[in-house]
């Protein structure tokens, strides 16, 4: 199934966004199907997780209409925003788990803040999340400062998918993990979509996970969308952009700004 | 001409700063009574601004009751001293040092610490996190500082009052040689309700500002550590001219008559 079949979960159209005079996102274009899983692929520093956060309601762009489930959520008012932000589960790309809470505290947030569940109920739901994300019943009563970056993703990871929402974004869920646990993650994700129906965004720079994840791949390059189509397509895109990228050669259209010394 | 207008621009910023603050905390407030409410969270600030600030309060105010009285012994004529010098500490403690002691106290204390952790949370992202997981940040982490703030400081006031007072009265009996029963009794003819509550009113003033300080330059923070220093310098600066400022408007309202 290909994007144009499906209809779309999230439509961002001509999306722009600058940060003082630096252009981060200039006329983004991106339609994401429906219970698909879509990867966002691109160099460092051009504005994908900016995307995300315009998406969440959490960056205000500058212009562009971004639309979920068919509402614009740029002309809708604060709480007609927080129902659709409802929907989302989001791993930040830096973890962002609170500090002065423990680590199922923290996978639990949602569902005792948000959905008002008492602790008795949502504590077993956090141990089992955290099972999914490969930690033990041990880690849950430590705090996020005693876990390494790696555990810390995890538990971002199990943040995200703990209400079971209908959209999840992740933002490079892999990096900082050894092999073995990147692959059990993509597992997890790849799980979301087939078993819970979610439709999700990853951002990832992992070339094996982008295989292993992806039914659509999106490259985004100079803040916009330069190419987007199925996994299948990917190898045979024609784009010189997406052959140096997945490649990874240093020769090719992508002009890096490295000077040697 | 070059003189003025850094000047206005200066003028303009500060109404604009005005605005943004005013704005911020009007819709903290409308948060303490819009449920749903995060009681757990107010209770911790409670404890965190009130319980343990005492030490530093009550060490603030003995040392300042005991040089007020050391101070008018030494300034008055010592006719008649054992009841002035109950009256200048119990009225200046309760009107004005007190409140204005324990406000500064705070807002060193507990405003820099405010600012550095919400600024902290902000930085890493902590506070969109709250966001996706349908808990306003405003009404989590705001909302019960505020309210936290103002409920904390009046008793906390008052238990600093009390120990000023003991700290004159310290002074008095061992120091001076006044009779201590009669400088008590002194204390408690001239302790008018008014004062009282007057100091009160200033500390639920204060307690608010600085707690407003606090949670809108962490919150407004700029990125990184750099930011988090700012937030925290700015917290406590203008917490503590606002303290002196409102503590003149309060002192006009109550009591030029
Ligand atoms: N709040 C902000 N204020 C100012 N500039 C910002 C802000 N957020 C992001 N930027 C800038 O926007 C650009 C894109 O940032 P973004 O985090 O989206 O990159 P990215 O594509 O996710 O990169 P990476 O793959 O390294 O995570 C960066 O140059 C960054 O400096
Ligand atoms: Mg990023």
């Amino acid at each position: 199934m290909s994007a144009d079949q499906t209809p779309s979960k999230i439509a961002v159209r001509n999306v722009t966004k600058s940060f003082g005079r630096k252009q981060v996102l200039c006329g983004a274009d991106l339609l994401i199907p429906k219970g698909q899983s879509t990867v966002i692929i691109g160099g460092s520093g051009t504005g994908k997780s900016v995307l995300l956060k315009c998406i969440l309601g959490l960056i205000q762009p500058d212009s562009g209409t971004i639309e979920i489930d068919g509402v614009n959520i740029l002309a809708e008012g604060a709480q007609s925003r927080r129902d659709i932000r409802q929907k989302i589960g989001m791993l930040f790309q830096g973890g962002a788990l609170f500090d002065s809470l423990r680590v199922w505290e923290n996978v639990a947030f949602g569902l005792m803040q948000g959905d008002r569940m008492s602790a008795r109920d949502a504590k077993p739901i956090a141990i089992t999340k955290l099972g999914q994300v490969g930690l033990g019943p041990d880690v849950a009563d430590l705090f996020p400062a005693e876990l390494s970056g790696g555990m810390q993703k995890r538990v971002g990871l199990a943040r995200a998918i703990a209400r079971e929402p209908e959209i999840l974004f992740f933002d490079e869920p892999t990096t900082g993990l050894d092999p073995i646990m990147a692959g059990v993650i993509n597992d997890l994700i790849r799980q979301c979509v087939a078993d819970l129906g979610a439709t999700a965004v990853t951002i990832t720079h992992d070339m094996t996970s982008v295989r292993h994840i992806a039914d659509q791949v999106a490259m985004i390059y100079e803040g916009k969308f330069i190419w987007s189509g199925p996994i299948a397509d990917l190898d045979t895109s024609g784009n010189p952009y997406i052959n140096q990228f997945i490649h990874g050669r240093t020769q090719g259209p992508i002009a890096l700004q490295v000077r040697s010394a | 001409m070059p003189l003025l207008s850094p000047l206005g621009q200066l003028v303009l910023a500060l109404f604009a700063t005005s605005g943004r603050v005013t704005l911020f905390a009007l819709e903290a407030m409308s948060h303490w009574v819009r449920p749903p409410f995060y009681g757990r969270q107010l209770v911790r600030q409670i404890v965190e601004i009130g319980y343990f600030s005492l030490p530093v309060v009550g060490l603030t105010t003995l040392f300042t009751g005991m040089v007020l009285a050391l101070q008018a012994y030494t300034g008055f004529s010592q006719f008649n001293a054992e009841s002035t010098i109950a009256n200048l500490v119990v009225l200046a403690i309760t009107r004005e040092l007190g409140p204005v002691m324990a406000g500064l106290m705070v807002a060193g204390r507990v405003g820099a610490a405010m600012a550095a952790e919400l600024a902290t949370m902000r930085v890493t992202e902590q506070i969109d996190a709250l966001d996706t997981l349908s808990t306003p940040p405003m009404k989590y982490l705001v909302a019960p500082r505020l309210l936290a703030g103002t409920l904390a400081l009046p008793p906390l006031v008052a238990i600093g009052n009390v120990i000023g007072v003991m700290g004159g009265w310290l002074v008095g009996e061992q120091k001076l040689g006044f009779n201590g029963a009669a400088y008590l009794q002194a204390t408690m003819n001239f302790v008018s309700m008014d004062d009282v509550l007057s100091g009160l009113v200033k500390a639920a003033v204060f307690g608010f500002t600085v707690t407003l300080m606090g949670c809108y330059h962490g919150f407004n923070s700029g990125r990184g550590a750099q930011g988090v220093g700012a937030a925290t310098t700015n917290a406590v600066v203008s917490a503590s001219i606002l303290i002196l400022v409102f503590d003149y408007l309060l002192t006009e309202a109550f009591f030029a008559k």
